[in-house]
């Protein structure tokens, strides 16, 4: 293996561990912000330990995506400079504009809010953490713009002196048609993302009968949330395979490993495929489904692998413009089938909270539910993953779409060993830090929600380390 | 105006979010290293953390802003520079993410194995990135050798010459002093914290002091036999000379206060001696000036720079006016006591909780009275 594969495996698994706590801090910071406002509105009690619980998860998850968030940014000129050379002018100004807009935001004042409980006036204090949200939504609007630029290049020319991108029109990028699907999508997951956290910790207690009526409350916000995104999600992500039919016809086909072009193409269900052959040696599928599913109509032409790669050859010269069809068909697979169990079950608890029997253990179907929940939570999280493997992979051999290949990126004066000994070294320490992290929520959630007696403890520490951080 | 272009504006910009970085985040590396010196106890370690909690990681964002900044701007700087500093740009990176991490977790439980665990990550996590920035400015300056195509033909030993490395032994003391100078600042006035950075900072002034001089006055000499001493007008590295001598002097008077100012001042004019040095060259190559990374051979395009300069405009008051206002909402000394066990009475936690809680909650008679 060259130095390309280690960058590639660098920057997946890199990326994919980021956004393990990205879509976290997005889908937690309005719940903490909700749980607070609440208290300063009604000052109930309950509403003050759950801000204070939900916060220090929060902060724990928060912590890992800042950190592991400025390697992304340093990786695209470390291990892919020509890529950086040729996209920079399109690509770098949302960088810049995450951190001026976003970052400084966030951080500022997250700070205010971890160390402001009895700095600043109750309103004031809340209002810190909606501007957090605000930081969280920016950064992801932002990042999400570059990397629908490289999905779906738009508003650039191609500089005929240096062979550089150069923007043309900014308001394209930022209103790239990608970009409004893949923004939704990704706010929808990440919503989804902290709702299953948050769900699956309540059911954790509701299902001991453990602080029934703080856990109740945060059960019902969360389902309420659970169910509006989750479905929110696959409304979205229907449309977005639609826009693929036009944007990106072959990471569309390899999601469905269908191989030649078809009219009323059936949704593939299960294949095994040959991919030398160039065909499905077994598969069961629903006739007209993806057909339906693409273009709305029952006998609708969807553009098959085979044809596509003879197209690219004619259009591109020689070469394989197969993206990995295995990789790209199972990954689309785990995402929707984690995404039905999830809106199943956040269909079971929103009909639960409505009857009021949220909390209930007496019930055996309520009971199987809270007890599926902390399981749950992995639901998202393997649905996230797997859907950015689908958009990355699915691009392959692109870096941009039909503009650069992924081959031509990478840095030429990085050597292989450099690369092995930092994705060795990210790698190490990752999986430590993995651990930590999830002893730490353990832990968190063992000690449970604050209770008033230890915030005479709390109170004392509240100047310096609130939340008894640091 | 001739001089004036997108470019040049850009240039600026760039000095002026590094300069930020390293003014801000300089303390608190500092206070980081000095975890480990001025601190007897855990108490002591807790005492100077938090007095960088609430906006360290405000801090960190300058650079992150640099770094998208350079980027946007100069997008072949960027690719040059991150890919050509690999390995330091590596460790800058684990010492960043073990460190930030390290200040969330380190209080997470009171096992003296754990915390020792996280003062090391602190520790190390600052002192790294305190050398290795001085190291990669030293070499951007210098010289590394850069090819044909603009290639990075070194290794990690061409990065690691004499200038370089004691590049990265000044900012390492710089930061230290200036963090001694932050601590004796926002630890207890009289307290022991404070105590030790004063007399730290007595000897170590001096060192930076020497330390700056040597520094600049070996750029200098670079720069004249590399026959391109840039733009500096000289008044910009006398006054960081100065403002490195005042230091020591004013440490001794016990002006903590001013001494922090001229700590700030001599990093701020060190970096702009460092970036006016190298107008309007963004990387300087050894092996030959045609191949130097200038600001006009790696320019974004017009569109792409006013772009960027309008937001920079707008949004870069507005950041700089929130961070001063969190500086100022955290304007106090962080004492012994306040992240100590209570010592208040009873009846005087409940007496101070009453207060809080009638403040907290104006005009809400929801709760029994």
């Amino acid at each position: 293996m060259e130095a390309l594969e280690f960058a590639r495996i660098q920057f997946g698994s890199t990326t994919i561990y980021h956004f393990l706590f990205v879509p976290l801090s997005i889908g937690l910071a309005p719940l903490v912000a909700v749980f607070h406002t609440q208290y300063v509105r009604t000052g109930q009690e309950r509403y003050r330990r759950l801000a204070k619980f939900w916060g220090k998860i929060f902060l724990i998850i928060f912590a890992m995506g800042v950190v592991t968030g400025i390697v992304q940014e340093f990786q695209f000129g470390m291990n892919w400079s020509d890529y950086s050379w040729f996209v920079g002018d399109i690509f770098g100004a949302p960088l810049a504009l995450e951190g001026l807009l976003a970052f400084f935001l966030e951080s500022t004042f997250l700070g205010l809010w971890i160390f402001g409980w009895d700095r600043l006036p109750p309103k004031l204090h809340a209002a810190t953490m909606w501007l957090v949200v605000l930081g969280t939504h920016v950064s992801a609007y932002f990042i999400l713009a570059a990397n629908s630029w490289m999905q779906h290049p738009v508003g650039y020319t191609i500089d005929a002196e240096t062979g550089q991108a150069r923007l043309d029109d900014f308001l394209a990028v930022l209103s790239n048609p990608y970009l409004v699907g893949q923004f939704s999508h990704t706010i929808l997951a990440s919503w989804t993302t902290g709702a299953f956290l948050v769900l699956g910790i309540s059911a954790y207690y509701l299902f001991r009968q453990r602080e029934v009526e703080v856990f109740t409350s945060s059960a019902r916000v969360a389902v309420t949330i659970a169910v509006l995104s989750s479905i929110g999600v696959a409304f979205v992500g229907h449309d977005q395979a639609q826009h693929l039919t036009d944007a990106q016809p072959m990471k569309l086909a390899a999601a469905e490993a269908l191989w030649d072009t078809e009219e009323g193409a059936a949704l593939s269900l299960f294949a095994v495929g040959d991919v030398d052959a160039g065909r499905n040696v077994i598969d069961i599928g629903l006739p007209q489904g993806l057909s339906i599913l693409a273009t709305n109509e029952l006998d609708g032409e969807v553009q098959g692998l085979n044809d596509l790669q003879a197209a690219y050859e004619e259009e591109f010269g020689a070469g394989d413009y197969l993206p990995p069809v295995g990789v790209t068909y199972w990954s689309f697979r785990i995402m929707v089938g984690a995404g039905m169990l999830m809106i199943a079950l956040a269909l079971f608890g929103v009909v639960s909270s409505v009857r009021g029997r949220i909390a209930d253990t007496t019930s055996r179907l309520n009971r199987w539910w809270l007890w599926s929940l902390p399981f749950a939570i992995a639901l998202p999280f393997l649905a996230n993953t797997a859907g950015w493997i689908l958009t990355e992979m699915g691009r392959q051999p692109w870096v941009v779409y039909g503009v650069l290949r992924t081959s031509d990126g990478v840095s030429p004066s990085v050597s292989t060993w450099e690369v092995v000994l930092t994705l060795g070294g990210f790698t190490a320490i990752y999986l430590v830090l993995l651990a930590v992290t999830i002893g730490l929520i353990r832990k968190q959630v063992r000690t449970g929600p604050p209770e008033e007696s230890d915030e005479e403890v709390d109170e004392d520490h509240r100047t310096i380390a609130p939340l008894g951080a640091y | 105006m001739d001089w004036f272009n997108l470019e040049t504006l850009w240039f600026g910009l760039i000095a002026v979010l590094f300069i930020g970085y390293f003014v801000l985040e300089g303390f608190d590396f500092g206070v980081g290293v000095l975890t480990r010196w001025l601190s007897r106890d855990d108490t002591d370690r807790r005492v100077m953390i938090n007095t960088i909690g609430p906006v360290w990681d405000g801090n960190e964002v300058w650079v992150i802003t640099a770094g998208g900044a350079m980027f946007a701007a100069f997008p072949l700087w960027y690719a040059i520079v991150f890919s050509s500093f690999y390995l330091p740009l590596f460790l800058i990176l684990l010492g960043l993410i073990v460190r930030g991490v390290a200040f969330e977790f380190r209080g997470k439980r009171s096992d003296t194995r754990w915390r020792w665990w996280w003062d090391q990550a602190i520790f190390w996590g600052s002192l790294l990135p305190a050398v290795l920035w001085g190291v990669a400015f030293a070499n951007i300056v210098r010289g590394i050798p850069i090819g044909e195509d603009f290639l990075f033909e070194g290794n990690l030993l061409d990065l690691l010459h004499p200038y370089a490395l004691f590049g990265g032994l000044a900012t390492l003391s710089l930061f230290t002093l200036h963090g001694a100078m932050y601590l004796a600042l926002k630890s207890e006035d009289g307290g022991d914290v404070q105590q030790r950075a004063h007399t730290l900072a007595l000897w170590l002034g001096f060192v930076v002091a020497a330390g700056v001089i040597v520094f600049l006055g070996w750029t200098y000499l670079n720069a004249v036999s590399l026959g391109d001493t840039g733009v500096v007008p000289g008044i910009i590295p006398v006054s960081a000379m100065l403002a490195a001598v005042a230091a020591p002097l004013l440490i001794r008077e016990k002006l903590h206060g001013w001494a922090f100012v001229a700590t700030t001042a001599t990093i701020a004019l060190v970096t702009l001696t460092l970036f006016l040095n190298l107008y309007p060259r963004l990387l300087v190559s050894s092996i030959d000036p045609s191949f130097d990374i200038t600001i006009h051979n790696a320019k974004a395009s017009d569109l792409t720079l006013t772009i960027m300069s309008w937001a920079a405009l707008v949004f870069l008051p507005i950041v700089l006016a929130y961070q001063s206002w969190s500086y100022w909402v955290f304007r106090h000394r962080v004492s012994r006591a306040s992240v100590e066990a209570p010592t208040e009475t009873p009846m005087q936690v409940l007496e101070r909780r009453r207060a809080i809680a009638d403040q907290r909650r104006p005009g809400t008679d929801a709760e029994g009275s």
